[in-house]
C-alpha cells in the first residue's frame, strides 16, 4: 500500500463484512489521513458501500450482517466489545445515498437533531451551530428565510446539502459518504462538490462514488475494489493517470465494470 | 379480433359497475329500512330519545342516553387499555424480532381477532370475571379510589369488566395496522438516526413513531369503530342495566347490548322502533368514527 504524508486518523485492518453466508468485503486494509478526501471506486456489487458501512458500525444494523476484522479510529478499534456503538457513530458521520432528511422536522430541526440527542437544547448554541452547518454545506443563502419549513420541502439537491449540515453538526472527524450525489442532477451534485474542498479543511472524508471524474475531481487518494477485494489504493492523481494494476486501468479507461 | 376484445371490454365494465352499484344501493337500503323502522320512535321522541335517561319498555319510556354513554365508556376504556399495548406490540414484531419469527407472531396476534365474539365472552365470563371480583377490583379500589372511579362492589361483571374483553378484542387490530405502518418506515430513516448516534430506543422514538403518529391515530379509530359496534362478548359482561353509573365497577349497557337483549321480546311497537332508533344512532356513530379513520389516512398519506 502506498504511503500517506498525513496523520492516520482512521484505519481498517482486514475488515471483511458479511451478509450471512455470503461475504461482501473480503478482508480490507487502508489507512486514511487526516483532512483528506478519499474516493472509492468500483463497479456495481464489489462491496464499496458496504465497505464503507462497516467504517461506522451501521453494517451490522441490517440483519443477519456482521463484521469482523478492526476499524482504528485514532488507534482505537471501533469494534472493540467495551466501545458502544452510539460514541462510534458521533464521531463517524455519514451521508447516504439518498437524501434523507426527517420528514417531520422543520429544516433547523433536521439539522441540530443530532445536538438534541445529546441533550443539547439552548436554543442560542442550536442556533449558531445550525448556521454555520448550513454554511458549510453551502445551504445556507437559500434556506435562511425559511428554517421552519419542513426539510423534506426542499429540492433533492438541497436535502442532500441538509443531510451533510445535519452530519457536519455534531462535529464528527471522520464523515462518510456513500454515493452522495447518485440521486442528484449535475447542477446539484456540482454544488456538493464545490463544498467537498470546504469540509476537507475541516474533516477527513471517505466518498464512495459510481463517478470517477467526479473521485478524479475532488479526492486525494483512490482505492479500487472489485468483488469485495481492494485492487490498488493510492494518490489519485496516480491512480488515474499511472495505475499499477491492469484491472484498474482497464476500469478506469472503460474497459471493464 | 378487435371487436371481440371490446365487447368483452364493455361487459366487464358494466358488470364491475352493476356489482358496485349493488352494494352501495344495499348500504342505502338497509339505512332506510332502519329509518323506516325507527320513523314512529323519531316522530313521537326526537331529539329527547337521545337525551332521555329513562329507559322503560313496560312504562313506554325510551331514552337512549344511558345507552350511548354504555358504549362510548366502554369503547373510550378499552382504547386507553389496548392503544398502548398494541403499539408496543407492534413495535416488538417491527423493530425487535428477526423476520423469520416475526412474520409467525404477527400472524398469532391477527389470529386474535379471528376469534369469534362469544368465544371472548364465555372466556370473560369464566376468567375474566372471577379475577375481576376477587384481584382487580379489589387492589383497584386500595390502590386508585381517590379517582372516584372505583367505588362500591364489584360483581365481576360491569364496565370495566366489559371495556377489558373490548380491548383485548380491538389489540389485534390496531396493532396490526401499526405494525404496517411502521414497517413501510424507510430502512435510510432509521440509518439516518442511527447515524447521528442514537440509541435503538431514540431510533425508533424519532424514525419510528414520530412520523407514524397519524397513522397510529388512525389505528386507533378503527379499533374504535370495532369496539363501538361490538355485541355479543359486551353483552355478557356488561350486566345489561340502563343505568349512567359513576363506578366503573357498576355494571351498564351498550346500544348494541340492548338491541341484542331486548328485540326478541319487544311486542309493542313503539319498542321495537326505539331500536330501531338506536340502531340507527349506532350506525351514525360508527359511521363517523370510520369517517375520521379515512380523513386521518388521507392528511397522512398527504405528508408521506
Amino acid at each position: 500500500m502506498s504511503e500517506i504524508k498525513e496523520k492516520i486518523i482512521l484505519e481498517a485492518k482486514n475488515v471483511e463484512a458479511w451478509f450471512g453466508d455470503f461475504q461482501a468485503v473480503k478482508g480490507i486494509s487502508v489507512a486514511y489521513g487526516e483532512k483528506t478526501i478519499n474516493a472509492i471506486i468500483g463497479p456495481s456489487g464489489c462491496g464499496k458501500s458496504t465497505y464503507l458501512r462497516t467504517l461506522n458500525r451501521i453494517h451490522e444494523e441490517t440483519e443477519g450482517a456482521y463484521v469482523r476484522g478492526e476499524v482504528l479510529l485514532e488507534g482505537q478499534n471501533i469494534y472493540d466489545k467495551r466501545i458502544d456503538v452510539v460514541d462510534v457513530r458521533k464521531r463517524i458521520g455519514m451521508v447516504f445515498q439518498k437524501p434523507n432528511p426527517f420528514p417531520s422536522l422543520s429544516i433547523l430541526d433536521n439539522v441540530v437533531v443530532g445536538l438534541r440527542l445529546q441533550g443539547i437544547n439552548k436554543r442560542s448554541t442550536l442556533m449558531e451551530v445550525a448556521e454555520s452547518c448550513l454554511k458549510k454545506a453551502a445551504l445556507w443563502e437559500e434556506v435562511k428565510d425559511k428554517l421552519n419549513s419542513l426539510g423534506t420541502s426542499l429540492s433533492g439537491g438541497q436535502q442532500q446539502r441538509l443531510c451533510i449540515a445535519r452530519a457536519l453538526a455534531i462535529n464528527p472527524p471522520v464523515l462518510l459518504m456513500d454515493e452522495p450525489t447518485s440521486a442528484l442532477d449535475p447542477i446539484a451534485t456540482a454544488k456538493i462538490e464545490e463544498l467537498m474542498n470546504e469540509i476537507k479543511r475541516d474533516y477527513t472524508v471517505i466518498i464512495v462514488t459510481h463517478n470517477m471524474q467526479q473521485a478524479a475531481r475532488i479526492s486525494d487518494y483512490t482505492s479500487f475494489f472489485v468483488y469485495g477485494k481492494m485492487i490498488e489504493h493510492g494518490l489519485s492523481s496516480d491512480i488515474f493517470t499511472n495505475p499499477k494494476e491492469k484491472q484498474t486501468e482497464d476500469y478506469i479507461s472503460g474497459r471493464f465494470g | 379480433m378487435k371487436l371481440k376484445s371490446k365487447t368483452q371490454d364493455a361487459v366487464l365494465f358494466y358488470t364491475l359497475r352493476v356489482i358496485s352499484l349493488l352494494v352501495i344501493a344495499l348500504l342505502l337500503f338497509i339505512m332506510f329500512v332502519l329509518t323506516k323502522s325507527a320513523w314512529p320512535a323519531i316522530s313521537k321522541m326526537g331529539f329527547s330519545f337521545i337525551i332521555g335517561r329513562e329507559w322503560n319498555p313496560v312504562e313506554d319510556q325510551f331514552g337512549a342516553l344511558p345507552f350511548i354513554f354504555g358504549t362510548l365508556i366502554t369503547s373510550f376504556i378499552a382504547l386507553i387499555i389496548a392503544t398502548p399495548v398494541s403499539i408496543l406490540v407492534a413495535l416488538f414484531i417491527s423493530e425487535y424480532l428477526p423476520k423469520n419469527v416475526s412474520r409467525i407472531i404477527a400472524l398469532l396476534v391477527e389470529m386474535v381477532a379471528a376469534i369469534p365474539s362469544i368465544v371472548f365472552g364465555l372466556w370473560g365470563i369464566f376468567f375474566l370475571s372471577p379475577l375481576m371480583k376477587e384481584t382487580i377490583a379489589p387492589f383497584l379500589k386500595k390502590y386508585f379510589s381517590f379517582i372516584g372511579l372505583f367505588e362500591g362492589p364489584s360483581f365481576g361483571i360491569g364496565i370495566l369488566t366489559a371495556s377489558m374483553v373490548l380491548a383485548v378484542m380491538i389489540v389485534p387490530t390496531i396493532s396490526s395496522i401499526c405494525r404496517s405502518i411502521f414497517e413501510l418506515i424507510p430502512k435510510h430513516q432509521k440509518e439516518a438516526s442511527y447515524a447521528l448516534g442514537s440509541t435503538k430506543f431514540e431510533m425508533i422514538k424519532m424514525a419510528v413513531i414520530v412520523p407514524s403518529l397519524s397513522g397510529i391515530s388512525s389505528a386507533v379509530v378503527l379499533g374504535l369503530g370495532r369496539a363501538l359496534g361490538e355485541t355479543m362478548a359486551v353483552t355478557m359482561l356488561i350486566g345489561n342495566s340502563p343505568v349512567i353509573a359513576k363506578s366503573l365497577f357498576s355494571p351498564a349497557a351498550t346500544m348494541a347490548s340492548v338491541m341484542a337483549n331486548e328485540y326478541t321480546d319487544a311486542n309493542t311497537p313503539l319498542h321495537v322502533s326505539s331500536l330501531c332508533y338506536l340502531a340507527l344512532l349506532l350506525f351514525f356513530i360508527t359511521f363517523l368514527s370510520n369517517l375520521l379513520a379515512k380523513s386521518i389516512v388521507k392528511n397522512f398519506s398527504r405528508l408521506r
